[in-house]
Order: structure tokens, then sequence, then C-alpha cells
């Protein structure tokens, strides 16, 4: 894809509107702690889960609350809190974690707002602190398209992800696997990581995919509980423990062929699209036809379209705009040529031209269809599971054939590309993340 | 092109819901996306997609089947000159059987489509383009001189029995250009077996005017009547050697006689990745093992005892599986069932062949024997695979 981020740094955004999202995170009922007008510090909780209520959110910048979105039945949307000029960090003991025993790292994630960084497998939800996980995994790079290269973004981390590492070691008796890019393996920031098990992962996307990665290293079986955490979260929670404050800022990409100029960009989460000013460009043209732009809070395959007055997500460490695709192009699955658009199968020629990077919209490129074409979803999932299968067991409702299928391995990530590929255009992360709501409510 | 999307836009409305034409909404829809790719965008998920659609696909396959059909059009012409001593050329055989095979094309086109255009507009789906292939495949394995009648009631036979009822294309069990023939086969043997139909014009003429020693059968049929390999001869009487069953230069039905013209077809099919070549190589396999223990104690002069390499040039086995076996929707869907699947068609269609008295062609049934058995393959090939997970479970 075109619009990857130069190696260098853009222009911090100005202090401005930071949203929280409960939305963000799986199967939460929020409960919400605070009100409009509300003074808030780096680290005051906002809102926690009305059924564990030690697991608190806590707002990631110094403020006011300056307003609360609620939607349909009230659903809480967002909470918006208007940056002060400067951040103003709610003080946490400063500890070096190796002192700590696993209660204390515990509650120390718990109080602070950074618990909802570990993620718990089955489900893709945040991590139950009652468990003990059999293991946590690491994936300390992201292969999808125009993602952030850690190498880059976390080379000043290196330190605060080590003391993250020495501070969730406590949680599990299983150990820490920490994948890295294969290339990488020596010279990468990663390399002296100690306290963890390196693994060396290599090929294209989704080997990046922590779900693949445990697919392939220690699968997931019925009953047993893995738990997963980003390297950000890692540096955050170093610099908990380190600094003893909430500092959950990190380096994002701001990429694809929308985006003005393609680089990175210290920001919080919950950073609104207007902030960032002229990073995108509003709309384009195609086929003379005019269009507008798409931005996505993390990467073309699994981000949300959060439009030009959206905000990042909690977990998400990019920006992706990219060109809606709400144009017609005449004939366009008859031309034998169609030097524009990209295809991983052969019927079109882009094969030929392996390096070529293209300009991606958001066109379905098709209607959507029932499933004909075999065998391609196989292709694209690296993992030990029959993905159509699977789906067509979401699909049915079929609780026990889900179970076997492999429901408990997966998140929407790990078979994003499935739909990308799909001739018969089926929204297959849409249907795991019915599938994961449906064993949810019956394994409650 | 500005014109006719502004043309499209304005008739929109009328055609939605709620619209003037509104019953007539999947008919639009179909038009119109025939003509542009739509406007449709991703609303979650993967925001990019990859631009191969459904379309693509059938349209690839159309372009895979086109040497196999051009090669029948020729041959329709080249089977009728021998049959009656006449001089063509070459371009007067294709033009000749151009003309009697585009009757049966646009037969199985109007009237399957006319069927699937009406039951899209039924269920309110948009129309599917599975029949753009199936529509083409038909009139390949028909013989020459089927009555355009009997094809039209085939093809509404196969899309609404074969295809419609089980919810259209992507849920049917059956191959549906396989049950087309199917149909004519158990309902009009005599239009589609015997020494008559596989020459354009046989049938009605009149005595005296085909050449001396004519004789309609088929090479498979004559294999299957007991002679020697060498002994099989083209229609003319003249002797007909494998190469020229390669050629394809031999009585059958249009699509099926020329082995190299579909191994064109199947180069494309497997480089574009749209047929399984799993299933192609397996099936020759299968056909080959079993003709090969046909073999062995086999008497001379007898079927079993042909090489069995000719199992894979003569009748539609060829055709069978590079074109009807692949078929996503009815063959086997996991890969390792494709291997399974492929092999049996092969050694089913050559069962049928040797160890049958009724009729020369195992091929179809073969098929369709194990198109009805492909989701039992899948079952099992998934189940172990559940097995395997289970076994690793360590909590109960």
């Amino acid at each position: 894809m075109k619009g990857s981020a130069a190696l260098k740094m853009g222009q911090e955004p100005a202090p401005g509107v930071i949203v929280m999202k409960p939305t963000d995170f799986r199967a939460l009922t929020p409960k919400l702690l605070v009100k409009e007008g509300d003074i808030v510090k780096a680290g005051t909780p906002v809102f926690i889960d009305k059924f564990k209520p030690e697991v608190c959110f806590t707002s990631p910048c110094s403020g006011t609350v300056e307003s609360i979105v609620r939607g349909e039945k009230r659903k809480l949307l967002e909470i918006r809190i208007r940056q002060d000029e400067a951040i103003d960090y709610i003080q946490f003991e400063r500890v070096k974690p190796a002192s700590l025993n696993r209660e204390g790292v515990v509650n120390a994630l718990l109080e602070s707002g950074l618990w909802p960084s570990i993620i718990q497998r089955p489900y893709g939800i945040v991590a139950n602190p009652a468990d003990e996980p059999r293991a946590i995994f690491v994936s300390a790079f992201d292969s999808a398209p125009l993602a952030p290269e850690y190498e880059f973004t976390l080379k000043e981390d290196v330190d605060y992800i080590q003391a993250g590492v020495d501070a969730i070691s406590h949680l599990t008796k299983g150990k820490i696997y920490f994948c890295v890019k294969g290339a990488y393996t020596a010279s990468s920031i990663f390399a002296k990581v100690s306290g963890v098990e390196l693994i060396s992962v290599e090929g294209a996307h989704p080997a990046g995919n922590v779900g693949v990665q445990i697919n392939n290293i220690a699968p997931i079986g019925k009953g047993e509980v893995v738990w997963t955490i980003n390297p950000y979260f890692l540096a955050a929670i170093g610099k908990l423990f380190v600094n003893g404050v909430y500092d959950v800022s990190r380096i994002i990409a701001v990429a694809g062929d929308q985006a003005t100029d393609p680089c990175y960009i210290k920001v919080l989460p919950g950073v609104c699209v207007e902030s960032l000013g002229a990073a995108f460009k509003m709309g384009g043209s195609v086929f003379g036809q005019d269009v507008a732009t798409r931005v996505v809070s993390g990467n073309a395959l699994t981000g949300k379209s959060v439009g030009t007055e959206g905000s990042l997500g909690f977990y998400d460490f990019q920006f992706t705009a990219l060109l809606e695709g709400d144009y017609y192009e005449s004939f366009g699955w008859c031309k034998p040529f169609r030097p524009s658009k990209f295809s991983i199968q052969r019927s079109y020629f882009s094969w030929l031209t392996p390096k070529k990077k293209y300009a991606m919209d958001t066109n379905l490129n098709g209607g959507e269809r029932a499933f004909v074409v075999t065998g391609l979803y196989e292709k694209v999932v690296p993992m030990d599971i029959y993905p159509v299968y699977l789906i067509k067991a979401i699909l049915a409702g079929d609780i026990d054939k889900m179970e076997q299928l492999g429901i408990y391995e997966v998140v929407e990530e790990d078979l994003a590309l499935c739909e990308y590929i799909c001739p018969s255009k089926v929204n297959v992360q849409q249907i795991v993340a019915k599938g994961i709501e449906t064993m949810i409510k019956e394994m409650a | 092109m500005k014109g006719l999307i502004n043309l499209v836009n304005n008739l929109r409305p009328s055609f939605e819901k709620g619209g003037k034409f509104g019953f007539l909404h999947s008919t639009f829809d179909a038009f119109d996306s025939f003509l542009f790719v739509p406007k449709t965008t991703t609303c979650c998920g993967a925001h990019v997609r990859d631009c191969m659609d459904l379309k693509r696909v059938m349209t690839v396959v159309i372009v895979a089947l086109a040497p196999a059909m051009l090669f029948g059009m020729w041959n329709v012409g080249e089977q009728h000159s021998l049959a009656f001593g006449l001089d063509m050329t070459f371009w007067g055989k294709f033009w000749y059987g151009f003309l009697r095979v585009l009757p049966l094309i646009i037969v199985s086109y109007v009237v399957g489509l006319s069927i699937e255009f009406a039951s899209a507009q039924i269920r309110g789906h948009e129309v599917n383009e599975g029949f753009l292939v199936s529509g083409m495949i038909i009139p390949m394995i028909m013989p020459v001189d089927v009555p355009l009648w009997i094809l039209a009631v085939a093809v509404a036979f196969a899309v609404i029995f074969g295809k419609e009822i089980f919810g259209g294309t992507g849920m049917n069990i059956w191959n549906p250009a396989l049950l087309a023939r199917a149909f004519v086969f158990f309902s009009y043997p005599t239009k589609i077996s015997g020494d008559t139909v596989w020459v354009k014009g046989v049938a009605k003429a009149a005595n005296g005017e085909l050449v001396d020693g004519f004789s309609g059968a088929t090479a498979l049929s004559q294999a299957g009547s007991g002679i020697a390999p060498d002994a099989i001869h083209d229609v003319a009487g003249g002797s007909l050697d494998t190469m020229r069953m390669i050629i394809g230069d031999m009585a059958g039905s249009i699509g099926e006689t020329s082995v190299i013209a579909i191994a064109l077809g199947a180069i494309i099919l497997i480089y574009t990745g749209i047929a399984s070549w799993k299933i192609m190589v397996s099936g020759v396999v299968g056909a080959l093992a079993i003709g090969a223990l046909a073999n062995i104690g086999a008497e001379p002069g007898t079927f079993a005892a042909f090489p069995p390499y000719y199992h894979l040039i003569m009748g539609g086995f060829a055709f069978g599986i590079v074109f009807m076996a692949t078929d996503p929707v009815t063959s086997a869907q996991t890969e390792c069932g494709k291997w399974i699947y492929g092999f049996l068609v092969g050694a089913m269609a050559v069962i049928i062949r040797l160890w049958n008295p009724g009729y020369p062609e195992g091929m179809m049934l073969s098929i369709l024997l194990m198109n009805t058995f492909a989701p039992l393959i899948d079952h099992f090939v998934v189940s172990r695979n559940i097995k395997r997970r289970m076994k690793r479970t360590v909590v109960k």
C-alpha cells in the first residue's frame, strides 16, 4: 500500500480534546465516575467496569470533562476531556517491580488504569485480575499494512519495557513469550530484553498478529487463559513503576495515501483527528468522480473508521487515511488490466509488479455473495484452524462446533485477511465478533 | 462513459424500493453492476478489499473455457465434413460449427439467466454470476444434435432443481451443468447416446448421403464394445490414433474432445488459482491407478486391457476433471479433502466405464456421485482436525 510513514517525527499536536471511548473495550459495561465540568488529572479514574469495579479506566491527560456523549438507550459512547496546557500527573508509588509480589503488581496496575492494557485470550477482552494465565504473549512487531515500525517508535523506551516485563512476570507462573520479527532478532532493540522467551517470527502479515503467534507456539485449548500485551503498554507499565505516572503517550504512525506527510507523531490515546490539523488530505478524485477521505484509527484491515471528527482508539497505534471508494468504474471486473488496483490473486496482473505500492480505497470491489470459492481463506490464516468452517459454525450459532473449531483462539484481526481477499465479500470480522459475543454470553 | 453513469444514476431511483419499478430491483442491480463496479464501500472491518470478485472469477473461467469451445466449433464442422465426405476449408468448418453451436449457447443462456433473474427477484437478492459459467458449460457437454427444446428443458431443470431450490449459487449440492446433462441422459437417452447424435446432420441424413464406412460411434463406445486400441476408427472409418484423440479430432460432445484445448484452460485455471490443481492431479492419478489395476489379468481385446492413459483422452474425462470436478461449490472444500475427492472422481469414472454394461461414459455419474459425498469427505477431514485440537486440551 502507498503512504507508509517515513521514519521521522512530525509536530506534536497542541493540547485539545482527548476522547475516552468505553466502546474500545469489548463486552465492557462501563460505570461512569465523573460528570461534566469535573477536573481530572492524568490517572484519575473516569469509568470502571460495572461487574469488576476494581478495573478502572483512567484519564490519560489532565483537564476538564467537557462533555459526555451517549447513544441509544443512553449507552456511554464518549467522554470528552478538554486538555490543560501541561499534563498534571497523579503521583503513584515508585517501586522496583522486583521488590513486589503478584498482588502488589496487580494493585498498582489496577489503581493506575493500566490494567486494561492486558488482554485475555480467548475472546480478546480485558483480562480478569483474578485469573492466572498460562503464559503471556507479546508481539513486538506489527505486520499489518502501513503499521508503525516498533523498532523506531519504541527505541527510547527499551528500559521502560524491561521494567514492564519485570512487573508482569509476577502475573504468571508460565513464560512470557516475546515475538520479534525474524530479520531483526540480533540487532533488534528488543534483543536485550531479559526474563522473556525471545522468539523470532518470520513472514508477511498476519505473522505479527499475536493470535497467530500463540497458535503456532502454544495453542489455547478449552478452559485455558493466556494474556497478551502490546510492547507500547509494557513501556507504559515501566513508566508507572519507574516514574510513578500514568503515561500512555505513544508515537503513532500517520499513514495512508491520504496522509499529507506520512510520518510519526507523539500523541495520547483519544487524540482527535481535528487536533492533528492538516495531517490528512480531505478527499480526492477517482475516475473523474469526487470522493472523500476516510480516517481509520488502526490499520486498514482491522481499524475503526472514525471520520474527521473521531479520535484514536485505546489499543491503536496508527491512523490510516484512505480515499473513500464510492465511485463507479465501468466494466471494472472484466477489464484485463486494472493497473491501479491490487489483487493478491493472479487473475489480475498485479503479481507482475510485486514492489509497486498501491493507493487502495474503500471500494468493496464487488457485490456480496454466498461462499463460492474455496481454499482461499486457508492461504491467509497460518493457524491450525479451518476458517470457513468456523465462520459457518458462527453463522449457524452452533456453540459446540465453534468451540471445537477454534473460536477461543481467534479475534477479528486474525481473520481480517480472509475478509480482505474474499471474492464473495463476506464481512468475516463482523461474523467473528458476533461469535465471540455469543460465546461470552453462553459461558458467563 | 460519464453520460452512461448519469443515465444509470437517473434511472436508479425508480428501481429502488418503493420506486415505480421497485419490483425489478434485482434486475436493475444486475445490469448496473455489470456496467460498473458498484460504489459500495466497506462498512467496517477490513476497509480495503481485494479487487477480485465473483464476476472476475467467473470471467476467468469463461476465458479458460474458450479454447475448448472454439475447438469444439471447428470440430463440429470437421466431423460433419468427414461424415459427409465434404471438402471444407478450416474456416468453413469453423463457421459451420459456429452456426450450429451458437443456438445452443443462446438457448442455454436465455433460459438459465431468465430463471436466475426471476428467482433473484423473488428472493430480493442480487443476481448471482454462477450461471455465466454453467450456461457456457452446458452446451459444451451436449451432443451437437441435441434438440433445442430438450436443451431448454434440461437447463430449466438444472437451474431450478439443481440450484435455486437449495438457495442459489453457492448452496447447491450437485454441479448444475452436469445435472442438465444427467437430465437429458436419463429422460431422452436416445438424444444423447448411440451412434447418430454426435455428428451434426447424421440423424436426418438421407440414404447414401454419408460416406461409405460411416460409423458415428465415439471412441469411448467403440472401446466399450470390445475392440483393440488400434482398431478404433473415426466417423469415416479411418484409423483414430492417440495423437488425433489428444488433438480432439473425433466425435463427442461439443467441448469435450480436445485434450490440448482443455489443457490450455486448465493452465489458466491453475495459474490464476481459481480451480484446484489438487483435484485435477489426484483425479488423473485415480483414473490411471484404476486403469492400471484393470490391466492386471484383463483379457486382450476387452476395454479393461486398454492402456490406462486412454481413459484420459477418450470421452469426457479431461473436460470433467478440469472444469466440472473442480467446481468449488460442489467439490470438497478442505485441502486434504480435495486430494481424496479428486482421486475418487477419477477412480469412479474409470470403474463405471469398465464395469457397467449399459453405457460407456462414467465421468458424469462419477462427478455427481462424488459431489454427493464431498460434504462427507470434508466432515471427516474437519473432525480429524477437531480431534487433534481436543487432544491438546488440558482442562476438560
